[in-house]
């Protein structure tokens, strides 16, 4: 998209300077200029391109001798040199959908909170301490998650869910602390901060005559947010949820402490599962057939694949509803 | 202004550094990451013996210390398996497996009071297959007499990530349980009937300290330094054995009888009284004909202090030291290392 757009910049803009230019014999530097942009747009588009390229040239092993199979089926048996990366698939999703359910509604209601409700004083705080938690390594939320959040789920969480909501098949099965849903609420923890602030400055970037026009015809304060605010700002919005989608996704270690690291399909939220990128994480220092590396990094081509696709979905979701609101804003 | 002395000298030291540092050899290695505790000791002290070689060792995985050294991207490699028949006919040259030092796996557990336990290989296997599933079965109970045990579902820890350690676990079960070695079989990775995956160690010893009715295995080392309590296993000789360095040496000096040539040798399930039956060497993996002169000799008169004066550190790192048979024979394979034919020790 960016890439796109400055490319097209580069090539479409640069050349009527450049024919004043060199009409006028000043345009070495503006040529210069524009070939260093267009170079570094295409070397981004060339960068991914040779990143897949490499990934399944390395991987063509595995590809050729499990073909499709290899995303359907669950086995997943180093010392036989069996693989397939349902399993890992399933959890990635799972777990990272399960973060934005839990995270999206936290973001938006802190970022409305912020942008909208809150009295001037208090909002810089709060903003930094939300953007702080960005900062924290996630290794450490990993730690904080094997040592407090775990206990804490198969004490508490799982036991009430189970009491409560145990005739859905999503709630049952022993609690062992460890599992998808440990997984979902670490990652929601750790995608909060992205939503929220970038929400917020969305919010913030709403014109305030929207607000003025909506209560100038009698909305109370709810209507103007939802109306005034949050129609306007939802292309925005989307794209702040797709940030965290996007660091769901790809996030490793953190996971890789608290989901129980099993390559099973289960539908149960208390069992263990497995991400795509705790397998590649864990297993490959020590991947010593050619199969088995082959196969983990077909893994790491899926992945990269299943975040483009879940990345263009989301754009494409964007255009559908943000077309007026960003047509608006011009 | 008084800030360019200072510049000037660190432009100096940036310019010198290079040069003092190409007076000296550095020797490249690469693999298994059990043993770079004692790896990394040895480099350090080493140094006081020949000051002019430095080694730099990454610790990747022996996965990747056995590709490396394939590809000769590395002087030596190092792993906790031994190479396959087919990995060594990949390599462009004879490689030597230099056994350095012994590592042992333990089985800890969480129950209520720290009981001392006792298992059978069979029974450990059982459980890791996900046969025997309560403390209380009456196969547990009948080897843990005087303890009382919980009617609670046992709760299987095992190494999320490739693992030397899960390699020495999943050998002994394999060799003890004929079931576990056609379903499972042996490898740094392998496909687990049951259970949850910790990552590393800690997250193995992580995940048993916290949930009560958990069994798990860790390295020797590392129950010792966090003092879990360690199951006693039944040996080939029938004693239940306490795993400790003295009981890890003993398996050692056991296996020692029927070494093959190669020290490609699995040491688990050894014979001896007093063989701890769940441990193994580690290995260093050296070009039996070794391309460059210098460093070939850097490397083999590493190894030679590495297995006599190096010995004397394992002990404090919780590694277990080699049986003075084992020594024995590995001087006879590191005279055997030559540079374009000709020994390397014989020429000095």
């Amino acid at each position: 998209m960016l890439v796109a757009s400055v490319s097209q910049a580069g090539t479409a803009d640069t050349p009527p300077p450049a024919r004043v230019a060199r009409r006028m014999g000043i345009g070495f530097g503006d040529r210069l200029f524009g070939l260093g942009l267009t170079g570094a747009a295409w070397i981004v588009v060339l960068l991914a391109v040779a990143l897949i390229t490499a990934l399944g040239w390395e991987a063509r092993e595995a590809i050729v001798k499990f073909g499709w199979r290899f995303l359907f089926t669950s086995s997943w048996d180093p010392v036989q040199g069996r693989f397939g990366a349902l399993p890992f698939i399933y959890g990635t999703l799972v777990s990272a959908f399960l973060a934005l359910a839990i995270a999206v509604p936290l973001s938006l209601g802190a970022a409305i909170f912020l942008a909208e409700l809150a009295p001037g004083w208090i909002r810089p705080p709060i903003a930094f301490l939300i953007e702080m938690l960005a900062a924290v390594p996630s290794v450490v939320y990993g730690l904080w998650g094997i040592f407090v959040l775990v206990p804490w789920l198969r004490d508490w969480v799982e036991p009430f869910l189970a009491s409560s909501l145990g005739f859905l098949p999503l709630f049952q099965g022993p609690p062992y602390g460890i599992g998808m849903l440990a997984a979902g609420v670490i990652l929601a923890i750790m995608v909060v901060p992205y939503i929220t602030s970038v929400s917020r400055e969305v919010l913030l970037a709403v014109p305030g005559s929207q607000r003025e026009a909506a209560l100038g015809i009698g909305a109370t304060r709810w209507e103007t947010t939802r109306i005034a605010v949050l129609r306007y700002g939802r292309s925005g919005l989307v794209g702040a949820i797709l940030l965290g989608l996007g660091r769901a996704l790809g996030e490793t270690m953190a996971v890789t402490m608290v989901i129980g690291n099993r390559p099973e399909v289960a539908l149960s939220l208390f069992a263990p599962g497995y991400t795509m990128a705790s397998v590649i994480a864990n297993e490959f220092t020590e991947a010593t057939s050619e199969i088995y590396v082959s196969a983990l990094v077909e893994i790491g081509l899926l992945l990269l694949l299943i975040t483009i696709a879940v990345n263009g979905l989301a754009r494409l979701l964007v255009w559908s509803v943000g077309g007026p609101a960003s047509g608006g804003r011009e | 202004m008084k800030r360019w002395p200072i510049l000037a000298c660190m432009l100096a030291m940036a310019i010198a550094w290079p040069a003092a540092a190409s007076a000296q050899m550095l020797v490249n290695g690469a693999g298994a990451t059990f043993p770079y505790p004692i790896y990394s000791k040895w480099f350090e002290e080493y140094i006081k013996v020949d000051p002019e070689v430095r080694f730099n060792y990454q610790s990747i995985g022996s996965g990747g210390g056995i590709r490396q050294i394939t590809e000769r991207t590395v002087d030596f490699g190092a792993s906790d398996g031994p190479m396959t028949d087919e990995q060594l006919k990949k390599a462009p040259g004879e490689l030597f497996h230099i056994p350095t030092v012994l590592g042992a796996v333990v089985a800890t557990y969480n129950l209520p009071g720290s009981p001392k336990l006792s298992f059978t290989g069979e029974v450990l296997a059982d459980i890791f297959l996900g046969k025997i599933t309560k403390w209380n079965d009456d196969r547990i109970k009948a080897l843990n007499p005087s303890t009382t045990l919980p009617n609670q579902p046992i709760i299987v820890v095992h190494r999320s990530d490739g693992s030397g350690t899960t390699y020495i676990w999943v050998d002994y079960l394999s060799k003890v349980s004929p079931e576990w070695d056609q379903k499972v079989g042996r490898g740094t990775s392998v496909s687990w009937p049951v259970g949850l995956g910790g990552k590393g160690n800690e997250g193995v010893a992580g995940q048993v300290k916290l949930a009560p009715g958990s069994l798990g295995y860790v390295e020797l080392a590392y129950a010792v330094t966090n003092k879990l309590p360690a199951a006693s296993i039944r040996n080939q000789a029938g004693k239940f054995i306490e795993p400790s360095i003295e009981s890890t040496t003993a398996a050692a000096a056991g296996a020692a009888k029927n070494m093959p040539d190669d020290f490609r040798v699995s040491m688990t399930n050894a014979p001896g009284a007093d063989a701890y039956p769940v441990a193994s060497f580690t290995w260093l993996l050296v070009y039996k004909d070794q391309p460059n002169e210098a460093k070939g000799r850097a490397i083999v008169k590493f190894l030679w202090w590495a297995i006599h004066d190096g010995q004397k550190h394992p002990a404090a790192l919780l590694y277990a030291p080699l049986p003075a048979p084992v020594v024995k024979q590995i001087e006879a394979k590191i005279k055997l290392i030559t540079y374009s034919g000709k020994p390397i020790l014989a020429a000095q």
